[in-house]
């Protein structure tokens, strides 16, 4: 709150085993306020983990996880510090909404007039008066957003909002998530679908097995993963990849009448074909996508729990 | 605000009070008061805890007595069949036995009394006529000090009893020991008691020269003429006990006007069920004598502790809640989000223990109240004796019971807080506090077990469970010098009331500390 520096969440080496399972293996990494950070990975991965350890809910057998310097138990009214949405079940079914987020103000020192307009910025003011085991998922993930801007925190840390969200709601999410980043709060929000944080995230924390497989921003990584590609559509493929191949191209067949070029930007495809006057229908200019690149990065990961689990 | 950087670090726009505890506890507070059912499990327990006021209090009407061996309910009294004998009440108010035979002289102003005692003998009715020569413990003959012959009065006595020494007593309640053995032709006992206004002082001595002060007792507003003399009583579990008492070198200060016999009480009804005695003859005077004096308590006595007997009732709801005020958060993961506003977990423990303890304790003060307050109304009606308390004992009894209900709703948040979960939290309290307090009070034998009120060795479970804390609730202390039956199932337990209060502390502190640790140590 009177912070005068960039208020970071910083992990460090964070390591914690459960029985068999090493959850974190010496994971580190920083969030700075600024863009949205992704924090993307396979179930499993250690996502939960981490966000548990930075709030205190569960203590690492080694490394540190601090904010703004801090460890978050030496916080005082945490929550106008650090504002979490870890788990959007985490309600008493039969109390009402409102009431919900109202002890949750007493707890920190808030007043109810603050509880009111979190519920209208969670676009809850409908539904507050309504017991809370009564709501979707998309309306619980609604109230957890409202509880964890409460304290109006320079920091807020997000587990998956965006299940069992419509796509209404997910589109609401995606521009709140934006819009507190842009307002300078340093912002971490995790999804095990790299889909939901394709517009979103600035930046990008992908984790796998417990430890850091990529720490980039969003831009970087999807040119460090896309080759430049040229999905190109014709009745004749054959002659295509023989005029293609011979002005340099790397040519694939794809599917029926589709080929994939390499080493050939759009406009010289173009060219090649039309000097030849090999028919096509269409050239596109193929970029990777952002759940392309993450499944290429993870899939070592994911493969190797799928070995374990057999 | 700039917002052309995107790394301007961002500070919150509200205001929050300092940290402080009292928060935490404003939280938990509202936490409980918007989980309806809860709320209403708490009324349900002060309606059960009250409700229950018309079953305790609904058992007085037919005729009680003590085992004392007096008065066993079959006199005619008062004329109907259902009628029971008036019942004597002592200076202090409570229900008494007054039942002896009494050989005495009227005396005025200060003097002393003094005899030497031979013997003590006792005869036990074996058949409808037979009698056989028996000594029972309380068998007692001795001196006395009487303000007059009618039942309740003010009295102080010096006597010698079969097993029990020396004793003074006085007003019934009073009881001091003396020289401890029995007395004999060779091992003679001398009893004196010296009147000096309103105080009277007992000596015993064994050879009527070197006399000790057994004790004092002050009897307010006693006349100036009172009634002096020797006396016998045979306090038994039955009917048709008698004693018999040698006296010799019988003294009086007083102008000596010769002995009067009177069976005090009468014949039958509250008074003796056998005549009395008295025969003079060369300087020894042998008094027999049936009857008991002493106060009416044991099993069966009413007090306002017998509006409170549904107490445990309400116990049940508080359990749950107080079990479930920490297990519901678990259960949902709610725990987490609890934690994340309150890191320093201890505070949140204590601040859940002060609302449950507070919502315990104004339930419980609610409720006996309200129990205490029709209660007396519905005993006073009732016709048969009620012993009476003090506005400091029934004060205690009201708020000893609203802190017994507030530290086992702590005792169950602590159980819940180790155990996470709320069935085996709740059957872990009900186990530890409600069923030992069901098996040594209301599930106990018939006639509450066996007659020395002992309970069966399910008494011990009033020490060393948390369900000693219903020891707050005992109204008539358990007097060792009168033969009845005091067990749980009538209100008395084996602990004193605030000892036992202080065994169910014990407990929740305990548990608080195990909840503390575990909570400080677990991952959430």
């Amino acid at each position: 709150m009177n912070a005068t520096t960039e208020i970071e969440i910083e992990i460090d080496g964070l390591r914690k085993r459960f029985g068999s399972t090493q959850a974190l293996d010496g994971m580190t990494f920083t969030v700075r306020p600024g863009p949205v950070t992704g924090f993307v990975g396979p179930n499993g991965a250690g996502k939960s983990t981490a966000m548990r350890v930075v709030v205190g809910l569960d203590a690492p057998d080694a490394g540190t996880a601090t904010i703004g310097g801090r460890p978050y138990r030496s916080l005082t009214n945490p929550l106008t510090h650090v504002g979490s949405l870890l788990d959007a079940g985490a309600l008493q079914p039969s109390r009402k909404a409102r009431n919900h987020l109202l002890w949750l103000a007493h707890s920190q020192g808030l007043d109810a007039g603050r509880v009111d307009e979190v519920i209208a910025l969670a676009g809850l003011k409908s539904a507050a008066r309504r017991r809370a085991g009564g709501y979707s998922l998309g309306m619980r993930q609604r109230l957890g957003i409202a509880a964890a801007l409460l304290g109006d925190p320079p920091v807020l840390i997000f587990d998956e909002p965006f299940n069992g969200m419509d796509p209404e709601g997910i589109v609401w999410m995606k521009d709140l998530l934006r819009a507190l980043a842009a307002q300078g709060r340093t912002v971490l929000v995790s999804s095990h679908l790299m889909s939901e944080l394709e517009d979103t995230a600035g930046h990008l924390v992908v984790v796998g097995r417990g430890r850091v497989i990529a720490d980039t921003s969003v831009a970087d990584f999807i040119a460090a993963a896309s080759g430049s590609r040229i999905r190109l559509r014709t009745t004749a493929p054959a002659d295509a990849m023989s005029v293609l191949g011979n002005a340099g191209a790397e040519v694939t067949a794809t599917g029926p009448d589709v080929l994939s070029v390499a080493g050939l930007t759009a406009e010289k495809t173009i060219s090649v074909l039309t000097g030849h006057a090999v028919p096509f229908s269409e050239v596109t200019a193929h970029r990777a996508t952002l759940e392309e690149a993450y499944m290429e990065l993870t899939r070592e990961s994911v493969e190797y729990r799928a070995e374990v689990a057999s | 605000m700039t917002n052309e950087t995107t790394t301007t670090t961002y500070r919150s726009q509200v205001t929050a009070q300092p940290e402080s505890f009292r928060h935490l506890v404003h939280a938990e507070w509202t936490k409980f008061r918007t989980v309806r059912g809860w709320v209403i499990a708490m009324v349900v327990a002060i309606a059960a805890v009250t409700a229950f006021v018309f079953i305790g209090t609904a058992v007085g009407r037919s005729c009680v007595s003590s085992g004392g061996g007096s008065g066993s309910g079959s006199g005619p009294g008062g004329g109907t069949p259902s009628a029971c004998p008036a019942q004597p009440t002592g200076p202090g108010g409570e229900p008494v036995q007054d039942a002896f035979y009494f050989a005495h002289q009227p005396v005025t102003g200060n003097g002393t009394i003094s005899v030497q005692m031979t013997s003590l003998t006792g005869m036990v009715s074996t058949g409808p006529i037979e009698m056989t020569p028996a000594l029972q413990p309380w068998f007692t003959a001795g001196i006395i000090v009487k303000e007059n012959t009618s039942q309740g009065s003010a009295y102080v006595a010096m006597m010698v009893t079969a097993s029990h020494g020396v004793r003074m007593q006085w007003d019934y309640v009073g009881d001091a020991p003396g020289m401890t053995g029995s007395v004999s032709e060779s091992s003679p006992r001398w009893l004196r008691l010296v009147r000096d206004g309103g105080t009277v002082t007992g000596y015993d001595s064994a050879d009527g020269t070197h006399w000790t002060q057994v004790g004092t007792a002050t009897l307010p507003g006693l006349t100036s003429t009172v009634q002096a003399g020797l006396f016998a009583a045979a306090p038994s579990n039955g009917n048709g006990t008698t004693a018999t008492g040698v006296f010799g070198h019988v003294g009086l200060s007083w102008p000596a006007t010769g002995w009067t016999g009177t069976d005090i009480g009468g014949l039958g009804g509250n008074g003796v069920s056998l005549p009395g005695a008295l025969a003079q003859n060369a300087g020894t005077i042998t008094v027999t004598g049936s009857g008991a004096i002493g106060p009416l308590a044991g099993d069966g006595v009413l007090s306002i502790q017998t509006a409170l007997v549904g107490t445990f009732t309400g116990l049940l709801p508080l359990i749950v809640v107080g079990a479930m005020f920490v297990t519901g958060e678990y259960r949902r993961g709610l725990i987490r989000l609890s934690l994340a506003a309150a890191p320093r977990r201890g505070r949140l423990l204590a601040a859940k223990a002060v609302v449950i303890g507070a919502v315990g304790f104004v339930s419980g003060l609610i409720a006996a109240a309200l129990a205490v307050a029709i209660g007396s109304r519905r005993l006073g009606e009732t016709g048969v004796p009620v012993w009476p308390v003090s506005a400091l004992t029934e004060a205690r009894i009201v708020v000893g019971t609203a802190a017994m209900l507030a530290v086992a709703g702590v005792l169950a948040l602590a159980i819940g807080t180790i155990l996470r979960r709320s069935a085996s939290a709740i059957t872990a309290v009900i186990v530890l506090i409600f069923i030992p307090y069901l098996l040594a009070v209301h599930l106990q034998g018939p006639d509450g077990g066996d007659g020395g009120g002992t309970g069966g060795g399910r008494e011990e479970l009033l020490r060393v469970t948390p369900a000693a804390g219903f020891s707050v609730q005992q109204a008539i202390p358990q007097f060792s010098q009168v033969i009845a039956t005091f067990t749980p199932r009538g209100g008395y337990y084996p602990l004193a009331p605030w000892t036992g209060f202080a065994v169910e502390c014990a407990w929740a502190a305990a548990a608080l500390a195990l909840a503390y640790y575990l909570l400080r140590r677990r991952d959430a």
